[in-house]
């Protein structure tokens, strides 16, 4: 078995983003071991006839127009037995989660999800994974019988590193029938239209689970009062009802990228920090030296937030005059 | 309705988490524990449904001796009984090891309906009810918010990326993972606690259920992550520290 195949994500004419960076992580892993790289995907090639590919897999059936997990993983498994790759890399998404250990399991394998990185050694990979929410790192070591599976988490490798190239499309028409296919999903939907668009405040205030309880909010909408800043909050703060849904940041919520983004007593899971870390300058105020959030703060104050954000409130105050 | 909740047992939220002299997992001795949290989420949900429709609510989980204190919680709370697969050395088992476990204990029950959290708040791999899924055969839904039960089997609502959502109607038997928030978790009564103590809960060894730990993705090492970004710490009082910050976003950050 040799190659590395990247499935990648689209639906109609848009490419799901982390399948670039998927694509990159990919081409790397390739370089690194001697082996070629080649792209899957369920649809159209689009633009990946222009990056540094062996093959492109262009999967097509008219059971694949909707995504579902038996009809996605029969027609991947038909495709990973036709060209016999070493290592399967997905990208991270809510899709790949819902169907890619399947697949695996179609292998006896397990997938290595959400990797962060890799290294290689002895011509084969081992995999950086996330635990505890990321507060530890673990080294993962795939062995039995390949083909391999892995996904990678979003922003872990840069989409604009893929190297351009001209490879051969080919497309492959898996054998499928109606009846493997049990689950009947309905058009998406969003629950209702956003009031607070959260993307286009300068400051965000926001707020997680270190505020222990739905009293104790008023002491952060002083702090974000203070700075003229929006409030938004982590998940479980929004699952309590302590705030509504549409001020969550996160995977399930909204993507911001203000000019400064204030965590209070935010953790700092992966889920979360992928809804902010592109904020230009991130402040954490959290009690645990060794939280999650410190690593992609610029500015941080490991304290009791009940003591720190009055004193900051005050002081902004002060400052303002 | 019979309904399988399977639970997993794992280091308290607030852990301080350090790395053991193996330098393959943490040291657990001066650790508490409690029910990973979105498996709290999916055994609230058993429960409602059992409310709603009837039935039976059945918690299954894969774990040391002290796991027996999780199971009590669950029952407690008011699962009917447990099936405890009692494993001293559960990392031996990757995740497609333990789906094994908990897929050969569900079979033979035969339930109606699976329900587990996502993903665990340890590990995270995030598959493992997907992988019993398909070790039994059985359509899935996954990130759910939402079950309803309907002629055909169950509507249940996804949860999609970026605030969007899919209901999708799958037949019975199915198994789901559910996403934490779908409902409200209730605290166990005191005569709930009571009855805990008298209801069954079944003891089940890895040789009895026919699966040997066979890793195919193994941990090789545990470590505190390298700091890619250099943070600024700021030292002090409450006090000193927010003067001192107030200064860094006036001068620096220039949002003051």
């Amino acid at each position: 078995m040799s190659g590395v195949l990247v499935v990648m994500q689209r639906s109609g004419d848009q490419w799901h983003r982390m399948s670039w960076e998927t694509l990159a992580a990919g081409q790397q892993l390739a370089a690194q071991i001697g082996q070629t790289v080649s792209a899957a995907v369920v649809g159209q090639a689009g633009e990946l006839v222009g990056k540094k590919l062996d093959r492109i897999f262009a999967v097509d059936h008219p059971l694949l127009a909707t995504y579902t997990a038996d009809g996605f993983t029969a027609a991947l498994e038909q495709l990973i037995r036709k060209i016999s790759p070493s290592i399967v890399l997905f990208p991270h998404t809510y899709q790949v989660r819902d169907f890619a250990p399947k697949l695996a399991t179609r292998f006896n394998q397990v997938l290595v999800s959400d990797a962060v990185g890799f290294r290689v050694e002895g011509g084969a990979p081992i995999f950086v994974r996330q635990l505890f929410q990321g507060k530890l790192n673990a080294d993962v070591k795939l062995g039995g019988a390949e083909p391999h599976f892995a996904s990678i988490q979003a922003g872990a490798f840069r989409a604009d590193q893929v190297e351009a190239g001209s490879p051969q499309v080919e497309a492959f028409a898996p054998e499928l029938s109606a009846d493997i296919i049990r689950a009947r999903p309905q058009e998406p939907f969003r629950e209702s239209a956003r009031a607070v668009d959260l993307t286009s405040a300068d400051i965000i205030v926001s707020v997680g689970r270190g505020i222990k309880e739905k009293d104790n909010i008023p002491i952060v909408e002083e702090l974000a009062k203070a700075l003229g800043a929006e409030l938004a909050a982590s998940r479980p703060i929004c699952d309590s009802g302590w705030l509504p849904m549409e001020r969550q940041v996160g995977s399930s919520g909204q993507t911001v990228s203000p000019k400064m983004y204030l965590a209070v007593g935010i953790s700092g899971a992966i889920q979360h920090l992928v809804g902010m870390k592109g904020a230009k300058t991130i402040v954490a105020i959290n009690k645990d030296a060794n939280a999650p959030i410190f690593e992609v703060a610029d500015y941080g104050i490991v304290g009791d937030l009940f003591e720190v954000v009055p004193a900051l409130v005050e002081e902004i105050k002060k400052a303002k005059g | 309705m019979k309904i399988l909740v399977s639970i997993k047992q794992v280091p308290s939220r607030d852990s301080q988490l350090r790395v053991d002299p193996g330098g393959r997992w943490i040291q657990e001795n001066d650790l508490t524990f409690e029910i990973n949290e979105p498996d709290a989420f999916a055994l609230e949900e058993a429960l409602r449904l059992k409310e709603k429709h009837g039935g039976e609510v059945v918690a299954l989980c894969a774990g040391p001796a002290r796991a027996s204190q999780t199971i009590r919680e669950a029952l407690a709370k008011g699962a009917d009984r447990a099936i405890h697969i009692e494993e001293e050395n559960l990392p031996a088992f990757d995740t497609l090891g333990v789906a094994k476990l908990l897929a050969k204990a569900a079979e033979t029950e035969k339930p109606d309906l699976i329900l587990t959290g996502l993903q665990s708040d340890d590990l995270g791999y995030g598959q493992t009810g997907v992988v019993m899924a398909e070790l039994l055969g059985l359509p899935h839904g996954t990130i759910i918010m939402a079950v309803e039960k309907i002629d055909s089997g169950i509507r249940v609502k996804r949860e999609l990326e970026d605030g969007w959502f899919q209901n999708v109607e799958m037949p019975l038997p199915a198994v789901l993972t559910i996403q934490s928030g779908i409902n409200k978790l209730r605290y166990a009564t005191l005569m709930g606690i009571k009855k805990a103590k008298t209801k069954e809960v079944k003891r089940l060894t890895a040789a009895e259920l026919g699966v040997a730990a066979a890793p195919t993705a193994s941990i090789e090492r545990v470590y505190l992550p390298l700091r890619t970004k250099q943070t600024q710490l700021i030292e002090g009082s409450a006090k000193e520290a927010a003067a001192k910050l107030v200064e860094k976003l006036r001068f620096e950050v220039r949002v003051i």
